[in-house]
Order: C-alpha cells, then structure tokens, then sequence
C-alpha cells in the first residue's frame, strides 16, 4: 500500500488479524487438525500381547497402509467407482454441456422454465434423492412399472448404474448452469465474425463456444471426479432396500464400516489415501486438461 | 479475478441476437430442440411429481392407484400423523437442519467475509500462502473430513452433541474464495479512504463500508454454506447417535432403514421427504439470480 506509514501498517496488523482470525482458528480447528490428526491415527497399531492380554496402541509405521492396498474388498471399492466415474461424469457433464449449449443458444424457446426446471433437483438432498428413486425403482411403487417390473434394477450387475442415474439427476443441472454461466459470460462480439461467415448454430457451438467456456468445464469434471471417488450417501442409502450393496461398496463406505468395527487406525488409513488419491487425480486431471487445451 | 456479469435479460444485445436468428433457423430444428428438452424436463420433474402425488394417498392407494395422479386426498392426514409421530420428533430433526445448516451458515458466512475482505484488501506476510492452504480445503470434501473430525470430537469427549455437528458447519474455503473476488471487485479503495478520513476504524470499515457493497455476494456464499451444510450426511451419521439431535435427512435415512421391518413408516419417510424439500425448492428458485452469479464467479479463473 503506498500511503502505508509506520503507524498505519501497526494498525491494520491489528485489522488483519481481527478480521482473519476467526474464520483461521475454526479452519485451523476443524480442517487441518482433523487431518493431520488422522495422518496421525493412521500409523499407529493396536497390539495385544497373547489372546488375552491388554490391547496397547503402538507406532506401526506403515503397516494399516500395507493393510489397506492389501485389502481386497477396498480395492474392489476403489475399481466399483472409477468404473463409476469413467461411464458417468462423461455422460453427466456431455448431457449439461448441450443442455447448456442449447439455453444459450437461439433455437430454443422457454429458457427460463428449462434453466429453473433442471436445477430443481439440486435443491434435493442426496439422501432424500436416494430414497425417492428407491420408490422409483420399486416394483410396487414406481409410475415406471412396466419396466422396473421387467428390469430389477436393484440386482447386482443394475444397481451400480441405478446408483449413477441418481446422481446425474441431482448434479446434471447444477452442472448445466456452471457451463451457463461461462458462455453468459462470453462477449457477443466473439461470435459476430463466425456469423458473417454464415456458420450455423451447431457449428459456431463446437468450434467456437466449447473451446471458450474449457476452463469451466474442467472445473465441472474435476468436481465430479471428488465426488465420485466420495461416492457415500447414496449407495448407503440403498443399502437399506437392497442386498446388492455391500457394506464396502464404496471406499468411503469402507471408511464408515471400519470404523464401526470399530478399528480407527485402519479407517484413518483409508481416509488418508482415499484423500490424497483424490488430490491427485483431479490435480492431474486439471493439468493433463489444461496443457491440452491451451497448447 | 472478476466477477461474471449477470444476463442483461432485456439487453438489446440479446433481443438483437433472438431476433436475428428466429429468422434463421428453421422450424423443424427449434422443434426437435424443444423436444428434447421437454423430455429431460420429465426427467428431472416426474420423481418430485410422484413424490407430491404419493404424499396425498393413504397406504392402501399407494400401491394399489395410478403412481401419477392423485386419488383419495389424505395430505392434511398424512402430514399430521407424520407431526405427532414419537411427539414431534419431526419437527425437531426440521429444527436440528435449520440450526446447522441455517445457524451455521449464517456465522460462516460472516467469517467467511471478514477472512475474504481481509486477503482481498489488506498486503501482508504470507498472504498467498494462506490463501493457497484455504484453497486447498476446497478441494477436501466433506467426507473426507467426517471420520477424522469424529476422531477428533471423541478425543475430547464430544460427539453425540449438538456442537460435534455446528462447529464444522462454520468453515467454509469456498466462501472464503467467493468473498475474496468480491470484496476486490466491489469494494472501492477511495470509499475506504474516506471511511477512514472519517475517523472509523479498519474493523468497523469493514462492517460499515464493506460488508453492505459485499451484501449480495454474502447471499451467494450463504446459499452454497447452506446447501453444503444441508447435504453434509457422512459427519451427522458418524458423530450422532441420539435421534432428537438428528439433522431432518439423517433422520429421514433412519426412518428408511426401518421400513422392511415396520412397512407402516413409508408414508412418514415420503412426506417427510415432501416437507424436507418444499422449502428449498422454492428458496432455490426465488434466489435463483444469485445462484447464477456464484457459479459464474467459480467458472472464472
């Protein structure tokens, strides 16, 4: 700051902390205490001297973390949601990205019943959209009998994909208008020149509005990659109408049933991996994404 | 940074834009996009429809008429055997969602400010870094965090308590980021000047000049706190045990989990499902504007 004198600065420190430091201690507190505290958790081990002797909690270096890549079902887990992930946010952000296209373009009338109508299901919690499909999917309940009485899309091989269908219904259109707002945003000039080039509406949205609006796609992808890797709430949901998810359909479901076991060392370990592996992955992905599309 | 400029919806740019193309395109192909959106649109529609629908029928109608359209209405019933249910437990869990999601991100959105403004206004040691560390929380999903802050909680002997659930639904990194492009944008350097010339001091500043130009961005933030508070399902489920502290969707999932066992409950779970959502359904689309302006914010790097 220019006019900053000695005085001033003095003053504003005082400002600065006032102002930083509540929001920094509770995020200090319930951010990365917790983790460093699971870091922590994770690389201890209880020990029991003899079938009877009394259990001790001892440094174990990284044994739950040889336990944890060991586990088969966690790594079944971890294969149950990539494969997830690799069919569902593809078909999820490609369905908002014409969605959006579409608002934005001239073709369509009742854009605002649209816009409002498909984000409708975002204001929808996971657990009740869970539970409502649930009916939906029933074959008693559901108004799409005709073909939940001839799929049972509760069965082992359907069910991962009833899962996905949930969540395209509640994130499609939240995605839809991240995509919207990007191309709002975009001048109007832009497409001024490809209209006197007399390029139509489809091909001025692919060649000119998709590479424009790339950055708000890929935070649309990298958002859906955590979440898929944090896949919990639905699949638990549906735990309770079907025997088909298991009690480690999802690594963080992995999570939860360890740590009911309970063994908090183990889970801690999974969290920590869960955790960086979705670190990773999206940090990649924004990279690998960016280079591409800014080469 | 800046901030998305929301629709000019009766901007001449856009009614020139309308007008040129009605001419160009074609019937068939303003059908057939109208069409297809029609069909998503009872994609997206039909679940909430039936929802509403099955919430007006006894348990003999539910199975027994058309799952679309409503039959004997028995709403009013319905919702009053679902109030006087185990003495309002209910309405408690309604209340419990309000206080940690409403509570909650009202406090966190005021933090959330203060911490914004503070990076965005302010040139101090370290500035970027902890802006770089509160950055990276976004990136931490709350599930992510549930089992290590129940660790925490039982460290201390808390969990099972009202506090085990709130005090984490302050923090907010995105909020602190929203807040952070805003205050730069829509807090003019020459105002604080004068504020100061008046004699205020930084922190009232703050509360006095900043704080009302931030007021429609602090909405935004406040509704992406509150969502994110609402649908945080993993921490309730883990720290609680007691069901009169339950938030409504935990409460919701236990009801649920016992319907195989007492099928009595499924009408209580659907229109408690129903009465969950109303209220945001609707908050959502009244503040619709500012939900536009966030996620523009967000897309912009």
């Amino acid at each position: 700051m220019p006019s900053a004198g000695r005085r001033t600065r003095v003053q504003h420190k005082g400002a600065i902390a006032g102002l930083l430091l509540p929001f920094g201690t509770l995020f200090a507190l319930f951010y990365l205490v917790p983790i460093g505290y699971a870091v922590y958790q994770s690389f201890l081990t209880v020990e029991r001297e003899g079938t009877f002797g009394a259990p001790e909690t001892v440094f174990g270096g990284f044994e739950q973390y040889v336990r944890v890549f060991s586990d088969e079902a966690f790594l079944a887990s971890i294969g149950r949601v990539l494969l997830f992930g690799i069919v569902q946010v593809p078909v999820m952000l490609g369905l908002a990205l014409v969605f959006a296209l579409l608002l934005d373009s001239t073709v369509l009338g009742l854009k605002r019943v649209f816009r409002l109508g498909f984000f409708v299901p975002y204001a929808v919690p996971g657990v009740i959209a869970a539970i409502m499909w649930g009916f939906m999917y029933s074959p008693n309940l559901s108004p799409f009998s005709w073909l939940t009485e001839r799929i049972d899309f509760l069965s082992g091989s359907v069910v991962l994909w009833s899962i996905a269908n949930v969540t395209t219904w509640i994130y499609t259109g939240y995605n839809m208008l991240i995509i919207y707002a990007a191309l709002q945003a975009v001048p109007q000039e832009i497409y001024e020149a490809a209209k006197v080039d007399g390029a139509g509406n489809f091909r001025t949205a692919w060649s000119i509005k998709v590479p424009i609006i790339m950055p708000a796609i890929i935070l649309t992808a990298v958002f859906s990659i955590i979440g898929t890797l944090q896949l919990f709430t639905e699949p638990q949901v549906f735990r309770s109408i079907t025997t088909a998810v298991s009690s480690t359909y999802t690594p963080n479901m992995t999570v939860y049933t360890t740590s009911t076991v309970p063994n908090f060392n183990l889970a801690a370990a999974i969290s920590v991996v869960l955790a960086l592996a979705t670190f990773v992955l999206s940090f990649t992905f924004l990279k690998f994404t960016q280079r591409r599309a800014f080469e | 940074m800046t901030i998305t400029k929301r629709p000019q919806r009766s901007g001449t740019r856009r009614a020139a834009a309308d007008k040129g193309i009605s001419i160009r395109e074609g019937p068939l192909s303003r059908a057939s996009a109208l069409l297809f959106m029609v069909v998503f649109a009872g994609y997206f529609l039909v679940p909430v429809w039936w929802l509403f629908v099955a919430s007006t029928k006894g348990t003999g109608d539910l199975t027994t008429t058309n799952p679309m359209w409503f039959s004997d209405m028995q709403l009013g019933a319905n919702v009053g055997d679902l109030l006087a249910y185990r003495d309002g437990l209910y309405l408690s869990w309604i209340a419990n969602s309000l206080l940690y999601a409403g509570v909650g991100a009202l406090v966190g959105t005021l933090l959330a400010a203060m911490a914004g403004y503070a990076l965005a206004k302010y040139v101090f040691p370290m500035r970027e870094l902890i802006f770089n560390v509160i950055l990276g929380g976004v990136l931490v999903p709350a599930t992510a965090l549930a089992l290590p802050l129940f660790l925490l909680f039982s460290e201390v002997d808390q969990t099972n308590t009202y506090w085990s659930v709130f005090l984490p639904s302050l923090v907010s990194p995105f909020g602190v980021y929203l807040a952070r492009i805003y205050a730069a944008a829509s807090v003019p350097e020459e105002l604080l000047e004068a504020a100061r010339l008046d004699g205020a001091g930084e922190i009232r500043a703050f509360f006095v000049v900043a704080i009302r130009l931030m007021g429609p961005a602090l909405v935004t933030i406040f509704l992406f706190q509150f969502v994110y508070n609402w649908n945080n399902f993993f921490l309730p489920l883990v720290m609680l045990q007691d069901q009169e502290l339950f938030p409504v969707t935990l409460g919701l999932y236990a009801l649920n989990s016992q319907i195989t066992q007492a099928p009595e409950l499924r009408t209580f779970v659907i229109v408690g499902a129903l009465l969950s959502i109303v209220p945001l359904v609707v908050a959502f689309l009244a503040l619709q504007r500012f939900w536009q302006t966030g996620l523009g914010a967000g897309g912009v790097k």
